[in-house]
């Protein structure tokens, strides 16, 4: 346990750090005693797989007191209105946007902001009377979110159908050129236009957003609507998830005597692990702490608990694969050749087979399982790829990208993405670029993201920064937004601005 | 003969390209070409190889061989360091495949979901015509677009069987005046102004190409000459025109260092002269 000196100096280290605005230390301080009490007993298995950095619990600490991603019903706000924030159902536009900005200061996450702004272009659409007002009050929505909600994790849902609100937000979005909010469009081509679609995909270019989510895919998922909240997570809307800690496989695996050892022994332990903190976790988040009792959110019945799942994540199948290979004695890389791949899969069933049997007391929307998600990684993570995604340095070719993509993307029912940068090439062909998500959601791919590579707003991992924030972080001047210093680490750790570029000319 | 057993010259092949027609497509870019541009940007297409062998000793990685009068090109032992195309006296080169269709869609399989079609382009692809056919009867058995990048010295509308499987042309007008345009091909340029009008009036102009070489062809003449032409046809306001600049990048020598790139300035002043003549769809690239 850490003692008073610890903490004193974590302390100083906050107070010190020029890096910080007033809000970001005050929120950093907060977190310091939490990392010095425990209210629950952890396993002794736990906590070794934990210490040498198997299992990882994203920095939570155990004391949990609200949910890690909350997505909030906002259409019954804009519907009813709201008692404990007095305020009455919107009848305008300006009625609408006012209701969102004032709940969006009372949603908590793991990031004390929101990250989930609901599908605001749905919400607005039936409020827009004078287009030209409506532009110019959504422009100034979209300003007041950029400055306010420091955070890109906040994020904001589009489609599937085209809107006349959708097709502003996407040509102010580039006009703007923020970090704030993430944009995904939940896509899916049968139903979004394909102009609505290539606007997407010009905007992306130009600002790295918005994302395409597979929508077809996800909204079989769980009987209940879904958002995309934070990096690309999919979960139910009026829910969400308590919490998310993950296996990090690429630690896991140079334990293994084997592939066979690491499936069917270590990988299986681990995982039960996991899940059983998980549900600890759980049980003191909604049995001892207020949230779920008394936060207004779940008793004006924006939230509901039956609503809300336990996420498993996991990261480094690219690493764990190559490791495995090497033990096995079987030449082959993860991504390159068939072999890797295949051994990459079954890793997967077993994962999810795991995960699967694992009862919980709580996550009803999602048969008392917990869900699979391909976390995107944390700062100190060391050449570790994200999820399921092949390292940078060593893509494949495009078409074969997206069709590894196909293979490993169904596993994960509460998000996973990847992310394809291209040049200035692809700059005037957008409908290219949505040939390509096409190609790539037909094959089973859940998410795209992209970004041009001389675009100043790119995606780190799952989020989004200014390289210029960067630069400036970099030479110790603070920024707005919070999570640009843990790009400025990624970009130290990771090698992101090293991501293979796509371009089109060959 | 059966579709796909036609073999032709195939110089490489491009699984998504964006500079090739609407969309993502494949493109497959065809060895040998009946004209010979000084401002060529891959003049190692130009020619088919007469197996002199002068590249053979010259390859760093000894991946050229010949036998029988023939060279043989060993691809997983080439680097890709493109001596062979320098050093070839006569505008060809030795990373050249004979394909029939079928091995060419072999090729393309995985890129079948991703791409909306396929583009031809060359070299002048229009010289392997049986080999089109072939491609492009199994391109549309996938459902995919098929479309020409061609030089226009080929009587299009006249070969029926192509031109029911081909979607558009993408048509190269060079120069419009005809001493300009033999001086540059070693043609003139009537049967390409017949093309473009009589592909226009058949729906299958695609898009209209003209590479910018300033203080050597006369592209505002080239503009309006084709512009008078087309503006009788509906469509003509939507047809896109691609203005390309030309670059050094790849040009053979002496040509490579008499002629100069357009500034941008020059490129925008030539898009707002297209607009004057009505063009409404241009792409300055
Ligand atoms: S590019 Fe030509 S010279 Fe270079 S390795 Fe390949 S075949 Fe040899
Ligand atoms: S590629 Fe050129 S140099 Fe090589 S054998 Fe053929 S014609 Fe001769």
């Amino acid at each position: 346990m850490l003692g008073i000196t610890d903490m004193k100096q974590e302390i100083r280290e906050i107070l010190d750090n020029t890096a910080l605005t007033h809000e970001q230390a005050m929120m950093n301080l907060s977190a310091v005693p939490l990392n010095y009490v425990e209210f629950f007993e952890t396993t002794k298995e736990f906590r070794e797989l934990e210490a040498a950095g198997c299992l990882c619990t994203m920095n939570e600490g155990n004391v949990t007191y609200a949910p890690r991603y909350i997505l909030p019903d906002y259409e019954k706000l804009l519907r009813e209105g709201c008692s404990f924030l007095r305020l009455g159902p919107a009848r305008t536009l300006e009625d609408a946007i006012m209701n969102l900005e004032i709940m969006y200061r009372f949603v908590p996450s793991v990031t004390h902001y929101p990250v989930y702004l609901g599908s605001v272009d749905k919400m607005l659409e039936p409020f827009i009377e004078d287009e030209e007002d409506a532009y110019r009050q959504i422009r100034r929505f979209l300003i007041f979110l950029d400055r306010t909600i420091p955070d890109s994790y906040c994020h904001m849902n589009l489609g599937p159908e085209a809107t006349k609100a959708g097709r502003m937000i996407v040509e102010i979005q580039t006009e703007l050129q923020n970090a704030i909010p993430s944009i995904t469009l939940l896509y899916d081509p049968a139903i979004t236009p394909d102009d609505f679609a290539a606007a997407c995909a010009e905007c992306a270019l130009r600002c790295a957003k918005p994302s395409f989510a597979n929508d077809r895919e996800y909204k079989k998922i769980y009987p209940v609507p879904y958002g995309i909240a934070s990096c690309y997570n999919a979960l139910p809307v009026a829910g969400g998830a308590f919490t998310l800690s993950r296996i990090v496989l690429a630690r896991l695996a140079p334990k293994a005597k084997d592939s066979e050892h690491f499936i069917n022994e270590l990988l299986p332990h681990a995982v039960q692990e996991l899940c059983g903190y998980i549900e600890q976790k759980i049980t003191f988040l909604v049995e001892e702490t207020h949230f779920f009792k008394s936060n207004f959110l779940v008793t004006e019945g924006f939230l509901k608990l039956d609503n809300f799942v336990g996420m498993v994540g996991m990261v480094g199948l690219n690493e764990c694969v190559n490791i495995l290979m090497e033990k096995d004695g079987v030449p082959g890389t993860y991504g390159h050749s068939e072999s890797a791949d295949l051994l990459g899969r079954k890793i997967m069933d077993r994962l999810k087979a795991e995960v699967e049997s694992f009862t919980s007391k709580f996550c009803a929307v999602n048969g008392n399982h917990f869900v699979l998600h391909a976390q995107v990684g944390i700062a100190d993570d060391y050449d570790i790829s994200p999820g399921t995604r092949i390292a940078i340095g060593s893509e494949i070719p495009l078409h074969e990208h997206l069709t590894h993509c196909g293979k490993f993307h169904p596993y994960f029912n509460s998000g996973v993405g990847d992310i394809f940068p291209f040049d200035e090439t692809a700059d005037r062909n957008p409908d290219a670029i949505v040939d390509l998500i096409k190609g790539g959601f037909a094959q089973g791919m859940r998410y795209f993201s992209t970004y041009s590579s001389d675009a100043d707003v790119i995606r780190i991992t799952g989020y989004l920064v200014k390289k210029s924030d960067i630069v400036k972080l970099d030479n110790g001047i603070a920024v707005n937004q919070a999570n640009a210093m843990w790009g400025l680490g990624e970009v130290k750790n990771s090698h992101i601005l090293d991501r293979k570029v796509r371009s089109f000319a060959g | 003969m059966s579709a796909g057993q036609n073999a032709a010259l195939v110089a490489r092949i491009i699984h998504h390209s964006v500079v090739d027609g609407p969309g993502n497509r494949a493109a497959v870019f065809l060895q040998g070409c009946n004209y010979h541009c000084s401002y060529c940007h891959n003049p190692e297409t130009i020619s088919v190889c007469c197996g002199c062998g002068t590249c053979v000793s010259m390859c760093p990685a000894g991946a050229i061989s010949i036998s029988d009068g023939r060279v043989i090109w060993d691809d997983e032992a080439c680097t890709g360091c493109d001596t062979c195309i320098h050093v070839c006296p006569h505008l060809s080169s030795p990373r050249v495949r004979r394909l029939t269709a079928e091995q060419v869609m072999e090729e393309i399989r995985g890129d079948i979901p991703f791409i909306r079609g396929i583009t031809v382009s060359g070299g002048e692809c229009t010289l392997q015509r049986d080999f089109l056919v072939d491609l492009f009867t199994l391109a549309k058995e996938h459902k995919l677009t098929a479309l020409l990048d061609s030089n226009g010295s080929y009587d299009y509308m006249a070969d029926a069987e192509l031109m029911n499987l081909c979607d558009g042309v993408m048509l190269d007008v060079k120069a419009f005046d005809t001493a300009v345009h033999k001086e540059l091909t070693g043609r003139g340029s009537e049967p390409v102004i017949e093309n473009a009008r009589k592909l226009m009036a058949a729906g299958k102009l695609t898009e209209i190409r003209t590479v910018i070489v300033p203080g050597v062809l006369p592209s505002e003449e080239t503009i309006a000459g084709i512009a008078d032409v087309l503006k009788e046809f509906p469509g003509y306001e939507t047809l896109r025109y691609k203005l390309i600049a030309y670059r050094n990048l790849g040009v053979r020598e002496p040509y490579n260092t008499l002629f100069r790139s357009p500034s941008p300035e020059e490129m925008q002043d030539l898009k707002a002269f297209a607009e004057q003549k009505g063009f409404r769809n241009i792409v300055v690239i």
